[in-house]
């Protein structure tokens, strides 16, 4: 196997064994991103400068957790003195004073950032087309997206540019790529990982999460980023654990929601049969699996493009010119200066969720849209609650299709509907893990979707990794 | 002014917390700094930041609302108040919107007109906004600086009911409040440096009407006087225009101190719809009765019991209460010097009248002066055992003020005690005596007032050290017998 | 039913320009968008209390305490117009 496809663990047992040091390891991935970035263009921004200071530290930190190991980190997380664009124009040249704590972590831990990653303008997308400077491809298939809106993370990934990335998950986007990128990608229960640093697209809903090429490099990197923030007033305190000790392979007992209003939508086929097919090796090595009736996750959605939007509408208005950021040249007086500056430095999908989240808001508004799913939101809620009551997971598709095309899908409602089956785990706040399990006929990667009760991360990786041992396609990589 | 209308005022108040950092994040609330040096990620709103609140912002409010006598919230929240502006980073505020910390209080006002009680609406949390500076004139200025330094230091805002009738009610009221928040020591309340401010609601309506006029709401009122001119101003205004049939337009009216008159705003601003929402980056308050409990622990007794204690109790006129009640540090001076001295009048008399002078023209407060309660009671024992006369007293005082001694020392130091010894006195009574042979003549002659004389001249010699009464009765004795 | 003065109204309350081209788009689009959510009448929520924490907390507070400030050329750095320590915006008024 290539350097570029490793994963963290078998890197840091190559490390420890003295067969590769951390200089070789950077050196193969700054190739592998110059043989292939042209194609996939994961990368808004490569941070080789960075990447050799945090070498030289490698010595003081060689017992952490991530010494040497290259990552990279979506471009809507905070890094000081490196530009965090959201790949948007009207952050094209923003450089953070400060840093996100995920960096802060990554950074303790050992870590070698190698760049910040394409993804949909502010998050708002599913399938990074949305980003503001250019469109990332599917290292599967390039004329396919990667998803959204971590779709840079996730090809990154997918394509040896990185050993394991960072992406965030308000409705889908660290899940929903991970299942088109053929790699796993976990979303935290909220408030598990600090969301200091991390530009807000809807504060209720934003997780940051791991995106890495098996089960086990989840389990690491969420030792790494968990845990409480003081600076995080919606950070948890006192849940974290090592995630590792779950890397077991074991689902006997393990009792398995099916949920059917989600099988009963309708998606792909082929979608369905390897999700179904996947339940039944399960079941092989004594899962228990039943059907579970749950609400329409429709509703859900619905309820997400109200609180979303209303949360990215308030977020969204510190981008007025004044103290970073674009400004407008044209404009006679302050408020022609905030309408062009906004007007000139957000894309479309972006102006068109602050137009949702406004009028939502507005007055006369609020209680039939905002207030209306604040209260949908506790009734999902309790939904999730009453079956984790009985059971340990519920395993659902991640997406209702493999990648998308590029450029097929123009309608946003349409493309809302890809996030069918990730959103309403924002919704409730638990945890869930896009983990893959096959491919369709194109050999586009499938993933399937392993929600957990809030702080149920163990119980999914414990799943999740023997479904994994028990598929062996985790070694497949995306060819180039 | 007639009287066919009645004047409804309703204020709503912002007191800046005297916290050491502000409310969300751990800048210095500092006054004063060069611009933008208290400011951090947090307070400068950049991407991604996140608010944490200061439990002090909590305790004093919850002290406020205390003092308020409203109920204090067991669950409260904050909410985004949504609008653009330079000088607000995030373009929203965090404030409190449907579940303030505290609700439904009450005050007691005194004016000349009686006693009134006013009531308190709520008291919610907020952070400040930024300064804006504008270059020139707000009108012909081609642009506009921006300081965060004030960005994120704790508000309360206090909402009263609109149950004031008169301007001198109003400005009744904001000196209570004012007082209330200085006792509680929980805020500067200098509304120069604008750590208090002020907006008022203003309408009228015909006597009798339930039913209230359209208000207009009044701002930049940056003093008291300017708080009473304003309100005095909008009254006639409305009067005027109700008295030629014409209507009040609801609008906002800015105070110009220079112009001595409100300006209409209207145009000027844009529509509100602040959308409020939740803020989901702050999880709500639970505010048990313990924590409710401690913080009331914390009030000291407020101004306005202690004015009618002071009353009540030392038998003080209303009028050095409301002096001495009137400055807490004045207050607390005054029953620290009484826990040495057990005469409240004389004490009363000496620091509404010699202190009070002296602090006034040094711009000093009463712990800022040489004179320490301690030594005031000192002094006051040494006439009280005529050891000192009281015009010599006057200068002892001063000399404590400047110097920081205590009298004992001055006294002692400076030859000024009292001669109250009858063998020292005889020969200058005596020369006295001699030397004025017209005014004995009148003192023989029945006329009373020529003693006063004498007395004065015997002073004179002695350069105030003499006892009066005594001199007074060596005079008596001597002249009538 | 959305239309194209509400669109105006939401794009006035949040600074955002529209030509009318773009002012029918958003019509037609937002309306779609909330046709679909108003599916949430369908469910009853009369006593239900709406969630804005999916996992309850209470009372996060810090210590009152001063932390360093950012050296102001760091606060300042991503200023777009700065003046003597200062951010520099367009004048308030319009002519």
């Amino acid at each position: 196997m290539n350097i570029y496809d490793l994963t963290i663990h078998e890197l840091k047992e190559k490390i420890s064994a003295g067969e590769l040091t951390p200089g070789e390891i950077k050196k193969a991935f700054a190739d592998r991103i110059n043989d292939v970035e042209d194609k996939v263009k994961s990368y808004i921004t490569v941070t080789y400068e960075l990447a050799e200071a945090q070498l030289k530290d490698y010595e003081n930190k060689k017992e952490k957790m991530l010494a040497g190991i290259p990552i990279a980190v979506k471009d809507n997380m905070s890094t000081d003195g490196i530009k965090t664009s959201c790949a948007s124009k009207m952050l094209e040249n923003y450089k953070p004073p400060y840093n996100a704590t995920v960096v802060e972590k990554l950074n303790e831990a050992g870590a070698v950032i190698l760049g910040k990653t394409n993804m949909d303008e502010f998050a708002m997308g599913s399938s990074t087309e949305n980003s503001a400077f250019f469109v990332t491809h599917n290292p599967w298939n390039l004329n396919h997206a990667p998803g959204g809106s971590s779709g840079g993370s996730a090809a990154a990934v997918a394509a040896g540019e990185c050993a394991a990335a960072l992406g965030s998950d308000t409705g889908g986007s660290i899940r929903q790529p991970a299942s088109y990128c053929g790699v796993v990608g976990l979303k935290p229960t909220y408030g598990m990982v600090s969301r200091y640093g991390l530009v807000a697209f809807a504060s209720s809903l934003d997780q940051i999460g791991p995106i890495t090429k098996d089960v086990e490099d989840s389990a690491i990197l969420m030792n790494v980023i968990a845990g409480h923030d003081p600076q995080d007033s919606t950070s948890i305190a006192g849940k974290k654990e090592d995630y590792t000790k779950y890397l077991k392979e074991d689902v006997s007992g393990m009792k398995i929601g099916i949920p059917e209003e989600y099988f009963n939508l309708e998606f792909d086929e082929e979608v369905k049969a390897s999700v179904l097919a996947a339940v039944e090796k399960l079941k092989e090595v004594g899962a228990e699996v039943e059907t579970v009736h749950m609400t329409d996750a429709s509703y859900a959605l619905a309820a997400y493009y109200v609180i979303a939007p209303a949360e990215a509408s308030s977020n969204l208005a510190r981008y007025d010119g004044v103290r970073y950021g674009l400004r407008s040249e044209h404009a006679s007086d302050v408020n022609e200066m905030f309408t062009n500056t906004r007007h000139e430095g957000f894309g479309e999908e972006v102006k068109r969720r602050i137009m949702i989240g406004t009028y939502a808001l507005s007055s006369g508004y609020y209680d039939a849209y905002y207030l209306k799913a604040q209260k949908v939101r506790t009734l999902i809620k309790d939904d999730f609650d009453r079956i984790f009551n009985d059971f340990d997971l519920i395993l659902t598709p991640t997406a209702p299709s493999t990648a998308i095309e590029l450029e097929s899908k123009s309608d946003p409602l349409e493309m809302y509907h890809t996030d069918i089956f990730t959103v309403p785990v924002n919704i409730a706040g638990v945890p869930a893990m896009s983990v893959p399990c096959g491919f369709d006929s194109s050999e586009m990667p499938i993933g399937l979707q392993l929600i957990g009760p809030h702080f149920g991360e163990g119980k999914i990786i414990q799943a999740a990794y023997t479904l994994e041992k028990l598929l062996n396609i985790n070694e497949k990589r995306a060819e180039l | 002014m007639t009287t066919k209308y009645e004047t409804v005022i309703g204020l709503e108040v912002h007191v800046q917390l005297n916290t050491d950092s502000k409310i969300f994040c751990g800048c210095s609330t500092e006054f004063g700094k060069e611009p933008n040096e208290n400011t951090c990620p947090v307070c400068l709103g950049l991407p991604g930041t996140l608010p944490v609140l200061n439990k002090k912002v909590v305790d004093y409010a919850i002290m406020a609302g205390l003092a308020l006598n409203c109920d204090i919230a067991e669950y409260s929240k904050f909410d985004r108040k949504n609008y653009f502006y330079p000088d607000l980073p995030k373009a929203y505020q965090i404030s409190q919107f449907d579940l303030p910390i505290a609700e439904n209080g009450e005050i007691e006002i005194e004016t000349e007109a009686g006693l009134f009680n006013i009531g308190v609406t709520r008291v919610h949390l907020e952070e400040d906004a930024g300064k804006l500076i504008h270059e020139g004139s707000i009108d012909k200025s081609k642009g506009s600086l921006v300081d965060y330094n004030r960005t994120g230091v704790p508000l309360i805002e206090i909402v009263s009911e609109p149950d004031m009738r008169t301007p001198a009610q109003a400005k009744a009221y904001l000196t209570e409040l004012k007082m209330i928040m200085e006792y509680l020591d929980i805020s500067d309340c200098n509304m120069e440096e604008g750590s208090l401010r002020c907006d008022a609601n203003v309408s009228l309506r015909p006597v009798g009407q339930e039913e209230f006029g359209i208000k207009a709401e009044l701002k930049n009122m940056n003093s008291f006087s300017a708080v009473e001119k304003g309100l005095e101003y909008e009254v006639k205004r409305q009067q005027e225009l109700l008295d030629e049939g014409k209507k009040v337009v609801q609008e906002t009216r800015t105070w110009d101190e220079s112009l001595n008159k409100t300006i209409s705003m209207r145009g000027k601003e844009e529509a509100h719809d602040y959308r409020y929402f939740p803020e989901p980056d702050l999880v709500p308050l639970e505010i048990d009765a313990a924590w409710k409990e401690e913080m009331g622990k914390e009030i000291p007794e407020l101004p306005r019991e202690k004015y009618k204690r002071f009353i009540s109790e030392l038998g003080l006129p209303e009028y050095d209460a409301g002096v001495l009640t009137g400055d807490k540090d004045l207050a607390v001076f005054f029953e620290e010097v009484l826990s040495d001295y057990d005469d409240p009048k004389n004490l009363s008399n000496w620091m509404m009248g010699e202190f009070l002078r002296l602090l006034n023209e040094n711009g000093q407060a009463p712990f800022e002066s040489g004179v320490s309660p301690i030594n005031l009671a000192k002094m006051l024992k040494m006439i009280d055992q005529d050891i000192i006369s009281g015009k010599i007293a006057k200068k002892v005082f001063e000399k404590m003020y400047n110097s920081g001694s205590d009298p004992e020392t001055i006294v002692e130091e400076e030859g000024l005690k009292q001669i109250s010894d009858e063998d020292e006195l005889e020969n200058i009574v005596d020369g006295i005596i001699a030397d004025n042979p017209d005014a004995v003549e009148d003192v023989q002659n029945g006329k009373d007032r020529a003693i006063g004389f004498l007395v004065g001249q015997v002073m004179k010699e002695t350069r105030g050290k003499a006892n009066p009464g005594l001199v007074n009765q060596m005079l008596r004795d001597k002249l009538m017998d | 039913m959305i239309d194209k003065k509400d669109v105006e109204y939401a794009a006035g309350l949040a600074h955002l320009k529209l030509d009318e081209e773009e002012k029918e788009k958003y019509t037609e689009q937002i309306g779609e968008i909330l046709d679909y959510v108003d599916k949430l009448s369908e469910l009853d929520t009369d006593d239900v209390v709406p969630t804005a924490y999916t996992v309850p907390m209470k009372n996060v507070l810090r210590k009152d305490e001063v932390k360093k400030s950012l050296p102001r050329e760091k606060s300042l750095a991503n200023a777009p117009d700065e003046k003597d320590g200062q951010f520099r915006a367009p004048k308030i008024m319009s002519d």
